[in-house]
């Protein structure tokens, strides 16, 4: 019997302007990632709540990516820096809460370089396989 | 409870191919809310529209939810299909397997598992979408055109010839750009001036034109059809209305040795200068930097010998607020500095030079009149030898140079040669090339002439050094067909420098939050299909800031700018974006946080009256989204303490449905 080998569960968080167009172009020029890679679209990288975040841990995901245009390139300016500054406090959060860092990242894309979305999301889901599954922050009162 | 249709796309084989689209369609059929479920060759076909409008009526869908391309490519397509079948078209979402899945995932099993569960997370967002009503608004009917270059004079004249007023922004004194700089004109060899300067006029000439010369752009603020700009009119020392052009006072200015930017400096200019003779405006400028009045006080000449009285060395700069509808973004390129490239010796010999530099040499207008004499001893040169791709496709020297092709080096250096050999006759012209790229309508005649009539010699193989000696250059060179190294011992070295873009593009970019590529060049809003259009609305891309183009291409690409500027402008109103950010009042507690991060000041605070449960009514102070002003970024709706903030078409719990959904 073949044994079925670990794959990692990984969420995505994606900016309408810059990463998601990065994943589409991506997609244009057929560059491989991991298909343990879901994409989650949204406006800007500053939509997402660091609730989201948690939630996907909660639910079982193993590695939660945001991505976002280049600071300064933000589509409305100024999104990605309150990104940064959101995501760096949750994540040192996290770790505390024994997430491990390597679980978490966050990455400046932009729709113009689909090849650094797909090395990005090679490197981040091998980074997570390595750490295996994730089982820390299951939420008890919602054990199924 | 909604009501949703599933719709798996094949899209050909692109889906097909690595997703097995049956399945698809079949494991999303039991999911939540969802009542029909089907797959098709291709769903954005006019069949593929119609069993969605079918299966609407049939079904009595509320929601939509299409498997196929990036959101991006159809996303609108859809919605239209939905508001033709009387469904708001905001209850469509769109799972992306092609981009996103099957282009990018090799196996068949591991690629139709993941189209699933994006299909339903997918689901799991329509159910809970609502339907949205956009707002409109209105349209400044003006247009901005930042860059006065041969780009820029088009979009203009195009826009101002079907009746809207626009402004042209030039940082340097006069219009005309790079083209102004250019002797000849490949491939047809008529003169640069000859063919823009009747347009320059015309744009001075133009009712509907207004040139800010010696101007920059210093904010931009709004979005498509509403943009607030403030220009920087700088301070030229010069009143623009009262100078008639007559340019006594450069003639009389006392500071001589000031280096003429318009040649390149070849030559110099005066501390008072008019770029060139057929400059628009034709105003003088004072270089603060070079003038003895504005530096120390002690000079007044120009003033004294100005018989109309133009001159004020009080001029202040000048901020001007001005309201847009449209702007289009034409800033040019610039020929990459020299300085890495230390073995041309660019900067040891005056008689290495660019080939912009060229362009000035052999202009009737040019430092030598038009005469090829070489700048270090203005004799005659004999033998000439050019070098091709200088920082061009230099993918392993990209720290020196650009990894890009520049595209116009081939053509202009066929042109120079050409033209060196039809005038001079006696000169030899050697060309060093990696290949020479001559698509165009006529550009690979033209090159052939340029070797079979001409005798130009081409030589495939790049130069490795050139070492002054003397009054000559060494040129060492290969000669990869013959395979044997070559040493030639040249007069004068032309560099075929890469173009960049112009440095203000990237602090342009950033004000109107367009975006870039990692060359500094505007990334169009779809590569093929939207070329003229920047990602963000209401900008557009015009010439050379967008990638290197020849004149025809950019005068081409410019009247496109300027036909989609004409089809903004025409509207009275714009249908916003409905996913704005709106307040739930009820829970709301007045803090200002969300004011705060707004970049748009979107937010303000009301007081509002509330009944309370022992009937009492209380004021309370609550925030209020303006949904005109809001362009839905969703910045609050994080800093939002209480949870009053919510984004409309990506509200919080839609969101956690999609990750409840992929993360199951």
């Amino acid at each position: 019997m073949q044994v079925n080998k670990y794959r990692p569960l990984i969420v995505a968080f994606c900016c309408n302007w810059c990463s998601y167009a990065g994943a589409d172009l991506a997609g244009n020029n057929r560059l491989n990632y991991p298909a343990d890679v879901k994409i989650i679209r949204v406006p800007c990288s500053c939509r997402v709540n660091p609730s989201f975040v948690l939630r996907a841990f909660q639910r079982g995901a193993d590695g939660v990516i945001i991505c976002g245009c280049h600071p300064g390139d933000c589509h409305y300016t100024s999104g990605n820096y309150y990104t940064r500054r959101r995501m760096a406090l949750l994540f040192s959060m996290l770790d505390y809460l024994g997430i491990e860092r390597e679980r978490t990242r966050l990455e400046w894309v932009s729709a113009a370089e689909g090849a650094k979305f797909a090395a990005t999301m090679n490197d981040f889901a091998e980074q997570v396989a390595a750490l295996g599954e994730n089982k820390r922050l299951e939420d008890l009162r919602c054990k199924r | 409870m909604q009501r949703i249709g599933v719709f798996v796309c094949w899209c050909g084989s692109n889906i097909a191919g690595t997703v097995d689209v049956q399945a698809v369609s079949d494991a999303l059929r039991n999911e939540p809310g969802v009542v029909f479920s089907t797959n098709y060759q291709y769903m954005c076909s006019q069949a593929g529209q119609d069993i969605i409008i079918q299966a609407v009526k049939e079904h009595n869908l509320t929601g939509i939810v299409v498997c196929s391309c990036s959101p991006r490519m159809h996303e609108a397509t859809f919605r239209k299909t939905a508001a033709a079948a009387g469904l708001n078209p905001y209850m469509v979402e769109i799972a992306n397997i092609r981009e996103q899945c099957s282009w990018v995932h090799k196996d068949m099993a591991s690629g139709t598992e993941k189209a699933i569960i994006l299909g339903k997370a997918a689901v799991a967002k329509v159910n809970l979408n609502a339907p949205l009503t956009p707002g409109e608004t209105p349209v400044t009917k003006r247009a901005l055109v930042i860059g006065g270059g041969i780009a820029g004079i088009q979009t203009a004249l195009d826009i101002a010839d079907a009746g809207f007023p626009v402004d042209i922004v030039e940082k340097n004194p006069t219009i005309g750009g790079k083209m102004a700089q250019l002797d000849k004109t490949f491939p047809t060899l008529d003169c640069a001036a000859c063919i823009l300067t009747p347009k320059m006029v015309d744009v001075a000439q133009n009712d509907n034109i207004r040139i800010f010369s010696y101007s920059e752009v210093e904010d931009i603020k709004g979005f498509v059809g509403n943009f607030d700009v403030k220009i920087r009119k700088k301070a030229r020392f010069v009143k623009e209305d009262i100078c008639t052009g007559c340019g006594l006072c450069t003639e009389k200015c006392p500071v001589r040795k000031v280096p003429n930017e318009f040649n390149l400096g070849m030559d110099n200019r005066r501390a008072i200068y008019i770029p060139f003779a057929q400059a628009v405006p034709k105003v003088a400028t004072i270089d603060p930097d070079a003038c003895n009045m504005l530096k120390s006080g002690k000079c007044g000449v120009c003033s004294k010998v100005c018989t109309a009285g133009a001159i004020d060395y009080k001029q202040q700069d000048e901020i001007l607020d001005e309201k847009y509808g449209a702007i289009v973004v034409a800033t040019g390129f610039n020929p990459i500095s020299m300085d890495k490239f230390d073995e041309y010796a660019y900067n040891q010999s005056k008689d290495v030079i660019t080939s912009l530099e060229f362009e000035r040499l052999t202009n009737a207008a040019g430092p030598t009149q038009g005469k090829l004499l070489r700048p270090s001893d203005l004799k005659h040169p004999h033998t000439i030898v050019f070098v091709q791709c200088v920082g061009s496709r230099c993918a392993s020297c990209a720290e020196k140079g650009k990894e890009y092709c520049s595209k116009i080096c081939c053509m202009y250096t066929a042109k120079h040669a050409m033209l060196i050999r039809d005038k001079y006759p006696d000169t030899e012209v050697y060309v060093f090339y990696i290949d020479v790229r001559t698509p165009g309508k006529n550009f690979d005649e033209f090159y052939r002439r340029a070797v079979e009539e001409y005798g130009v010699k081409y030589i495939k193989g790049m130069v490795g050094k050139v070492v002054p000696e003397g009054d000559k250059l060494k040129v060492q060179a290969s000669d990869l067909i013959a395979g044997k190294q070559l040493h030639i011992d040249a007069d004068l070295v032309v560099l075929a420098a890469a173009i960049e873009p112009d440095k203000s593009a990237r602090p342009l970019a950033t004000m109107l939050t367009a975006s870039m590529d990692t060359n500094d060049f505007f990334t169009e809003a779809h590569p093929k299909l939207r070329p003229v259009e920047s990602p963000t609305a209401g900008v557009f891309l015009s010439g050379a800031c967008q990638g290197p183009k020849d004149i025809p291409e950019t005068v081409s690409q410019a009247s496109a700018a300027a036909a989609k500027v004409i089809g903004l402008l025409v509207k009275d109103k714009l249908t916003g974006n409905p996913c704005v950010a709106s307040a739930n009042e009820m829970m709301c507690n007045g803090c200002s946080t969300c004011e705060r991060v707004c970049p748009y000041g979107a937010i303000t605070y009301i007081d509002k009256e509330f009944r309370m449960p022992d009937r009492t009514v209380a004021t309370r102070r609550v925030a209020q989204v303006n949904p005109a002003v809001c362009q839905g970024c969703g910045a609050c709706t994080v800093a939002c303490m209480s949870g009053a903030m919510d984004l409309r078409g990506f509200m919080s719990s839609q969101i956690i449905a999609e990750v409840d959904a992929i993360c199951k």
